[in-house]
């Protein structure tokens, strides 16, 4: 193919080794300590204040490290972690209804499909216990008994009720536990935060990552900071789709730009799409907004059996009714993992039986879960999410069945990783949604929250002083012939893309490329939409560079300059996306290509040839990009084909 | 829907500012008021003119990010919705509306509609925490808590720290959102160590940020989007109350 | 503001049960009006308890006032610059008139003061016979002298209505039902203290008290 070539293999240096519910406290017990005195003569830069970012800078001040935080928001509570709403899974197996931490790491594995790591699963597993317990002694309100213990709900992929739960807002009470944690330490001066700043740029300094080149959005002064360590935790990319359900601000490009420094970029097309999100209401939809999947606990989700039928929902009797979860999946029904859900919702919709503006949305009802309980026991569980359903589109689904369309919600890919969550840029540590670990090819539910408290709070803290211990590094500063570079970067950017004064928005193109995305690299792809879909993003990137109108300077807060910068980023990651998704000649998880299925249309594996993770190197633009193999080895979850029928 | 909207622009924290009238046409009901916000600064900036600067981030309604005062509401006429989720059907054809940043000295404008809250994350640092460093935690049903203080401390750990009660105040007061933190943690076992030394920590850092004094006028609630109910304040008064007692007595009493 | 304003509505409540005495007939009010003044003695020399409530008073007023005058400033200069569209009432329309309720009150104490204390606005004025003083005073043909009074009293209720919720809350009530009962309770006291001072007045103005 000409568009990459293969270059050599790549391992995991610091994977350890032995049984595997071992390998983490040895990779702890061997890894090297940096002494509580010489901590503080360490600083370590986080960029990203999400649950990982935040719960990380917290955790390295709290054990004496000096930290320098950063994010582009206007407080670091405001991370978009916060918005996660249905829980976080644990091992605690509170419920006696036989979990385990080798279950949850059983399940996380085969919801992945089989393309995570399993030492890295298995850890996750083993420090989700205590993530509860840190959480709860936070303060973090996690929904509870008459009886005054944790509360726990079951979740889609899974058949045990592991799933802690702070009603609809669980991210949202997690991150303010981390916030309220990394505020004390704000306060006790031992991290300094920097809150309406954006990272722009990586500052590499002989082979080691050094510092960042940040931009105060508020007076547009761009500065170089360094460290000893860069921790990036700045989420996932899904706003390459334009519409998503991240945040408008969410984007790729502080590990972007850590990627054209050289740090390699894995399984990119690794997407997941919630099957759960209300369903777009028209051309000035700005992005998408998840009902949360515990809704899927009590909601029945159902499309006409007729093509065309347009009767209003209740005046559909049952027997033509196709409740085509638990008809397809008896043994999971409504409870199947994500990307099985939001694959079945695009086959109905596709054979004409979609519901609502358009046919792209399938029903989602209450009324039995209501006839059962109570109004008021649904009201308990889900009431504020049905409030915003009834706010965004006006109808009230206690009397009519919501709405519901997948949407892009989380990207598995990110930039690669060891065990030590260290990238292949030296002392460039990457965690939470911005690393590619811990889900493989498909993520299962309230495991994204899991995976960002353990890296920030339990993981990264100890690995990050195997490095450190060979530190403080050599003091380098502006003046740093790298430093340098990468601010003459910046500024050269900032001012090709004021220069360009075209005649098309931002958002526009932004728009423009989402809708490429979705079309050949969203729920299904194939070789030629996948091929097209890059002919198309190198164009639209082209005109990009010619049309573009960004207005204003460089001096003050200027957010359509800071949009184009983040859109400027997508244009690159996406064409990577593609390249990844058209190697990948097999289906998983959230990857499916239509020429690779089942019979009866399931995703089908190829172990043979795809049991590896797909590393990219950045070659500078216009060289094939280069592929770099990881073989993922299975000694305890075998590949199987997954079932949840 | 074509509307006219009254929007105040001001072009750095130095400005004076003024309100700016803009023509909106087309808008659909369906959009989100700040959907319909995107229109109008798709359409300045082809114009050639500088856009409207304003603040969001989740649109769910979640992160607090956005604060707009529509029509003298602070996030607009909907009870309980934040501006992101306040849909354009709230509105009729032919209005005019209104659109300020939060006004308080606490809050300064950075610019349009776009203002800094960092007094908040003062008030939090000042105390509005349980100091529990990673790793030194207990098991986690090692103390149970009534279902009935979970659910309260839940309904007050529900703001999300939008300033909405602030821009509402008559006093510019930001007793509310101290509150409502103070009320969650009091309200839990884990939080009760440090239940004194926070209220005094958090209302003096609140009190320097230069938030107005409560009167208990109850305009905060009524507008925040969230639902903290104003007896939060009265949980603070009387934790305060307490902890001043307490200031002078015997450490550890 | 709550500990001076329950001073002051302690002296409201004593204020009010006094007036009712009116309708005991004129013996028993002067005698009661007289009586104020011996409070007391002997152990104080006459007047002296008088002059000792009227300096607590004095002060609770001045405190209560100093208090808002303070809250006032603050709320001034956390707002430096205004809503140009200005903000509805969503919260209670009481609360957002204490300042100016407060400012009215005081104006009415002054002049009720010189009216039926020091008697130099009153048409009969007459230091012996509080009793003629107020019959007087609130005569049919000064209709516009009970107006004001009704107005005042109103102001007063309003800002009692606010005043005696605020001060349980700044004191820590703190449940929600508790939120209930305060805010019952406040209306209930507002309204009976407000009938009651209206009552005298009226019952001059048709006659019942002449």
């Amino acid at each position: 193919m000409d568009l990459f070539t293969e270059g050599d293999p790549i391992a995991d240096a610091h994977a350890p080794q032995g049984p595997i519910e071992t390998r983490w406290a040895r990779r702890r017990f061997e890894a090297k300590l940096v002494n509580p005195a010489n901590r503080r003569k360490l600083t370590v830069i986080v960029v990203g204040t999400g649950l990982a970012g935040g719960s990380a800078a917290a955790t390295l001040a709290e054990q004496g490290y000096r930290v320098r935080s950063y994010c582009y928001q206007d407080s670091p509570r405001r991370a978009h972690s916060i918005a996660a709403q249905g829980g976080i899974n644990a091992a605690k197996n509170y419920r006696n209804d036989g979990d385990s931490v080798h279950r949850l790491f059983y399940d996380t594995v085969k919801g992945g499909d089989f393309r995570s790591r399993e030492s890295n699963v298995h850890r996750l597993a083993e420090v989700s216990v205590n993530i509860i317990d840190q959480c709860v002694a936070q303060g973090v309100p996690f929904a509870r008994e008459y009886g005054g213990l944790l509360d726990t709900r079951s979740f889609g992929g899974a058949q045990v009720q592991r799933t802690f739960y702070a009603r609809g807002q669980t991210g949202q009470q997690l991150l303010l536990g981390a916030y309220q944690a990394l505020e004390r330490q704000i306060g006790l001066a031992n991290v300094e935060m920097n809150a309406r700043h954006e990272m722009l740029e990586l500052i590499v300094v002989d082979g080691r990552a050094r510092g960042i080149v940040v931009r105060d959005l508020v007076t547009g002064e761009i500065t170089s900071e360094f460290a000893d360590a860069v921790v990036l935790a700045s989420g996932g990319y899904g706003n390459v789709f334009y519409l998503s359900t991240n945040a408008k601000g969410c984007n790729v490009t502080a590990t972007w730009r850590a990627h054209r420094k050289g740090a390699y970029f894995a399984n990119p097309c690794y997407t997941q799409i919630h099957p759960t999100c209300i369903p777009v209401s028209g051309d000035h939809q700005s992005k998408l907004t998840l009902m949360s999947e515990s809704l899927r606990n009590d909601g029945r989700v159902w499309v006409p059996k007729a093509k065309g039928d347009d009767r209003r929902p209740k005046d559909i009797p049952e027997d033509e009714r196709d409740y085509y979860l638990e008809r397809i999946y008896p043994s999971f029904g409504n409870l199947v993992p994500r990307d099985i859900a939001s694959r079945a919702a695009k086959n109905v919709c596709d054979s004409g039986r979609g519901v609502g503006p358009g046919g792209l949305g399938v029903y989602l009802d209450f009324a039995d879960a209501i006839g059962r309980l109570g109004r008021q026991a649904i009201e308990a569980k889900y009431g504020n999410l049905f409030e915003m359903y009834e706010r965004i589109t006006g109808e009230d689904p206690y009397e009519v069945p919501m709405r519901i369309y997948p949407a892009v919600h989380y990207t598995m890919g990110g930039l690669w990783v060891d065990y030590d969550l260290q990238s292949t840029i030296p002392g460039l540590f990457v965690i939470g949604e911005a690393n590619f670990s811990d889900h493989g090819a498909n993520r299962l539910g309230a495991s994204a929250l899991m995976q960002g408290l353990a890296d920030g709070y339990f993981v990264l803290p100890n690995t990050i002083a195997n490095y450190l211990a060979a530190g403080p590094f050599e003091r380098v500063d502006a003046s740093h012939p790298a430093a340098v570079e990468a601010r003459r970067d910046v500024e050269d950017r900032i001012r090709r893309l004021l220069a360009v004064n075209g005649d098309r928005t931002v958002d526009s193109f932004h728009r423009e490329l989402g809708q490429i995305m979705w079309e050949h690299c969203g729920m299904e792809r194939s070789e030629a939409g996948l091929r097209k879909a890059i002919d198309e993003i190198r164009a639209l990137r082209e005109e990009f560079w010619r049309r573009v109108r960004v207005p204003g300077d460089g001096e003050g807060l200027n957010q359509s300059l800071e949009k184009a910068g983040r859109v400027a980023d997508f244009f690159e990651l996406a064409e990577l996306m593609c390249v990844d998704a058209l190697h990948r000649e097999e289906s998983c998880g959230g990857h499916f290509r239509a020429e690779h299925q089942t019979p009866d249309g399931e995703a089908q594996r190829d172990d043979d040839r795809f049991a590896y993770v797909a590393a990219w190197e950045y070659t500078g633009g216009d060289e094939p990009v280069v592929l770099h193999k990881e073989d993922l080895k299975f000694e305890y979850v075998h590949p199987t084909q997954r079932s949840y029928k | 829907m074509n509307l006219t909207l009254r929007i105040w622009r001001q072009s750095g924290p130095e400005d004076k500012g003024r309100m700016v009238t803009y023509q909106v046409d087309g808008v659909s009901p369906d959009m989100s008021f700040l959907e319909m916000l995107d229109v109008l600064n798709e359409r300045l900036i082809l114009a050639g003119e500088e856009p409207v600067a304003f603040d969001h981030d989740c649109r769910e309604g979640i992160c607090g990010m956005c604060g707009l005062m529509i029509n003298g509401d602070a996030h607009g006429p909907q009870r309980g919705t934040t501006a992101c989720q306040l849909h354009m059907r709230q509105f009729s054809d032919g209005d005019t509306i209104d659109i300020e940043p939060w006004r308080a000295r606490a809050f300064p404008v950075i610019k349009d509609l776009v203002v800094d809250r960092t007094a908040f994350d003062k008030i939090i640092a000042a105390g509005g925490y349980i100091t529990a460093p990673t790793g030194s935690a207990p098991e986690a049903h090692s103390v149970p808590v009534a279902k009935a203080d979970a659910d309260a401390a839940f309904s007050s750990a529900a703001c999300i720290g939008c300033g909405a009660c602030v821009a509402a105040c008559p006093n510019g007061s930001g007793m509310l959102f101290t509150a409502a933190k103070i009320t969650q943690l009091s309200l839990l076992p884990q939080g009760q160590p440090e239940r004194y030394t926070r209220v005094i920590g958090m209302v003096d850092a609140h009190d320097e940020a230069g938030f107005g004094g409560c009167t208990n006028a109850g305009e905060c609630t009524a507008v925040c989007p969230k639902g903290i109910p104003l007896n939060t304040i009265g949980r603070l008064n009387r934790d305060y109350l307490r902890a001043t007692a307490k200031r002078g007595g015997t450490p550890g009493s | 503001m709550a500990v001076t304003g329950i001073l002051l509505v302690l002296f409201l409540v004593a204020h009010m049960l006094g007036n009712l005495k009116i309708f005991t007939g004129e013996t028993a009010f002067d005698h009661y009006a007289h009586w104020l003044r011996d409070i007391g003695t002997p152990l104080l020399p006459s007047t002296w308890f008088l002059w000792i409530q009227r300096t607590v008073l004095l002060a609770a007023v001045l405190g209560h006032i100093g208090a808002a005058t303070l809250l006032a400033l603050r709320a001034r200069a956390a707002r430096p610059v205004r809503y140009a569209h200005r903000k509805k009432v969503n919260g209670s329309y009481a609360a957002r008139t204490m300042r100016w309720g407060g400012v009215i009150i005081l104006l009415f104490v002054i002049y009720h003061i010189l009216d039926l204390t020091t008697g130099h606005l009153n048409p009969q004025g007459d230091p012996g016979n509080p009793y003629g003083n107020v019959v007087a005073d609130f005569a049919p043909a000064r209709w516009y002298v009970t107006l004001f009074y009704t107005l005042a009293i109103v102001a007063l209720g309003l800002h009692l209505r606010h005043g005696a919720f605020s001060a349980l809350r700044s004191l820590g009530q703190q449940t929600p039902a508790g939120e209930r009962r305060a805010r019952a309770a406040a209306l209930v006291f507002a309204i009976v203290l407000c009938a009651g001072y209206l009552v005298v007045p009226f019952a001059v103005l048709t006659g019942l008290v002449a």
